[in-house]
């Protein structure tokens, strides 16, 4: 048939009748072995196309590292041009507000309650950069401005609302999860943890330190399972506020063990306590200035700061970018800074 | 060119009479259904003859109760999504029915805050001891072995730990697994960590091995089979009474490779014993998790099987984040 429509001579197709050979099997051989010399050739010629790097967190030969993708780390955080383009406002603190939280008139308007929300993150900042240096300058000398939350937005970005029950008809533990939200980042877990241990500050380890120890789940401070799926539900939103993996500040084989921890892991352990505190101090008492609209529609509460608040997917907040250093109404609680 | 013959995908379905079985006394005939087809896209697969099944009462039973299990799990999904079918859908995978609340112990709780999953528990157990019970039952009609009786019996002991025998020594409910696909993951996750990293529970390393190895050897004893096809291996019950080249060839390869071969009747043997010390093992383990060991990591330490490693621990040892992110 192939023959004759290409007009091939006779003797041609006769020989092929006569000759009958197996070619499948030789040329699904070349097909693989064809493709893959095509592969090798390109991944020489041209590279990885995922090449990753890795940044060592612990031992040799137990997989503590935190994988990147090249292509990442050659994307700086977009938030250090933004600063860059509001740049310093000749020092002046009100002008570099206004540009920070995105508010033109900020403080134009005394009665306005934004003009009174600001007094208080002003107060809070300062707290900050004056208390919490332990959490924010545990690298080097970087401070944290409005803008580190706002990055332009008169409501930052990352802020989280309470907001359980996930569902009315179940009551407990069936209420609180096995639903996809932006609290749980998606997954199954519980979706109450960040108020449950970053406003309520209840008890996040779950592990018994003798290798035996009797308790009733519930009961005399034995935590249960689902108590550990909420501490995984905190753990996992670390994890991805950080753009970072658990071996980060933990060797995963004993999660408890502050023998087996990294420098971070405390660094991150101060991390919850200043969150604890600017949530309780600030950003509660901010709910009763907030108009209705600012609330969440649902479960009216206000919103809320939590680690990726500030770090926004980064290790550290702008990728360790110093914020503070011409600002030094910002540096201290005495501080004082002059609104019009 | 002859017809081949491949072992899955047939390109030869014989086709005959539908073969109806024995019927040894007369009666067995009773629970089995009469009618029988012929399907060639079974054929494909297996064999094409489809039916007659032999539910019997029992089998009635432990599909009519898994039924009302399933149910009830569903219906507890869709109130979560409040009657939404689109939600119910889209949230599928995360929606579960939960155990009870840790608070309610060994009581039963309100219907929404575990009761539901109580209910549901109780017919799940009535369904797979009634499937357990027709395992027995047709293998008794047929006058067989209760080989797979027992094989299913070893799967059922895993299950009445996780969802039965630990929750009560536990004394709490809400140690039992949730009904949902992610939701019974996190609890898998979540019960190791609780208790201290399950990879340093020896009896979790036993069933890992049991499982593995039965993977490594349901491939050794397939490919065996399949190789020594050509000489009649594939018959293997004849070959078991009566060895032929088949089985000398088989045997000769293993004992090449490793000097040491299994029998053509004992290799089905080490099979079944790697298949049901699988759920037997680890249901051990999971037993032996919260009621007589808490943390298996210190145990491990206290059982001088836990390595340290030198070194420090913090990036700032190895590299700065400036460098990792190219700043220097």
């Amino acid at each position: 048939m192939f023959d004759k429509l290409m007009n091939f001579p006779k003797w041609f197709g006769d020989w092929n009748k006569n000759n009958p050979t197996d070619i499948y099997g030789p040329i699904i051989v070349m097909g693989v072995a064809g493709t893959a010399v095509i592969a090798v050739v390109a991944l020489l010629a041209f590279g990885q196309p995922f090449a990753t790097n890795s940044l060592q967190t612990g031992p040799r030969g137990i997989g503590m590292s935190v994988p990147e993708f090249k292509s990442d780390l050659a994307t700086p955080d977009p938030g250090i041009a933004a600063l860059a383009e509001i740049g310093e406002q000749d020092g002046d603190i009100i002008a570099a507000m206004q540009a920070w939280t995105g508010i033109p008139n900020l403080f134009e308007d005394p009665d306005s309650y934004q003009t009174a929300v600001a007094g208080l993150m002003i107060s809070m900042t300062q707290n900050i950069n004056e208390n919490w240096d332990g959490h924010v300058n545990a690298n080097k000398q970087v401070g944290v401005t409005c803008y580190t939350c706002h990055r332009g937005q008169p409501v930052p970005s990352e802020v989280w609302y309470s907001i359980t029950p996930v569902n009315t008809n179940m009551a407990g533990w069936s209420a609180n999860q096995n639903r996809a939200t932006s609290n749980s980042q998606f997954t199954s877990l519980p979706s109450d943890q960040l108020e449950t241990y970053l406003v309520d500050a209840q008890a996040i380890a779950v592990h018994d330190l003798e290798s035996r120890a009797a308790g009733i789940p519930g009961k005399d401070g034995y935590p249960g399972i689902q108590h550990a799926e909420r501490t995984f539900a905190l753990m996992n939103y670390f994890a991805n506020s950080l753009g970072v993996n658990c071996v980060f500040c933990h060797n995963t084989r004993a999660f408890y063990d502050a023998g087996q921890v990294t420098s971070q892991w405390a660094t991150a352990s101060l991390g919850i306590l200043m969150v604890q505190e600017l949530n309780n101090d600030y950003i509660v008492p901010v709910g009763a200035l907030l108009p209705e609209e600012r609330l969440n529609p649902r479960t009216g509460d206000v919103p809320k700061l939590a680690c990726k608040t500030c770090h926004k997917g980064y290790q550290q907040p702008l990728q360790g970018t110093d914020v503070i250093g011409n600002w030094p109404q910002l540096q201290s609680t005495d501080a004082v800074i002059d609104l019009p | 060119m002859i017809t081949e013959y491949q072992n899955i995908f047939n390109q030869v379905q014989v086709r005959g009479p539908a073969e109806m079985g024995t019927d040894d006394y007369g009666t067995l005939t009773e629970d089995r259904s009469s009618k029988t087809g012929f399907s060639s896209l079974l054929g494909w697969f297996a064999n094409a003859q489809l039916g007659p099944i032999n539910l019997g009462m029992a089998g009635v039973v432990s599909l009519a109760s898994g039924l009302v299990w399933l149910n009830i799990i569903g219906f507890n999904m869709l109130a979560q999504v409040d009657w939404s079918i689109s939600e119910f859908i889209r949230q599928l995978f995360w929606l579960a029915l939960e155990p009870p609340a840790p608070e309610y112990g060994l009581t039963i709780p309100p219907l929404n805050d575990g009761g539901w999953y109580i209910i549901a528990s109780f017919f799940l157990l009535f369904s797979v001891m009634a499937w357990w019970y027709r395992a027995y039952q047709l293998a008794a009609e047929q006058k067989l072995g209760k080989h797979i009786f027992w094989a299913f019996g070893a799967a059922i002991w895993l299950f009445l730990v996780l969802g039965l025998f630990r929750p009560i020594l536990m004394g709490s409910w809400s140690e039992a697994v949730p009904y949902g696909i992610f939701a019974h993951l996190d609890w898998t996750t979540a019960f190791s960590i609780r208790y201290g990293n399950l990879y340093y529970n020896p009896f979790h390393c036993l069933s890992i091995v049991f499982l593995y190895g039965s993977a490594l050897l349901f491939a050794m004893h397939g490919g065996t089979i399949l190789s020594v096809t050509r000489y009649g291996g594939d018959r293997e019950l004849e070959q078991i009474i009566d060895r032929g080249t088949a089985t000398e060839r088989a045997a000769l390869f293993w004992r090449w490779t490793m000097g040491f071969n299994a029998t053509m009747e004992g290799i089905h043997r080490w099979a079944w014993w790697f298949a049901v010390l699988t759920p037997i093992t680890g249901g051990i383990g999971i037993l032996l998790t919260g009621t007589v060991v808490d943390n298996w990591f210190i145990w491990a330490q206290e059982h001088h099987f836990a390595p340290s490693y030198d070194g420090a621990y913090g990036y700032d040892a190895y590299g700065s984040y400036e460098a990792f992110i190219g700043k220097e």
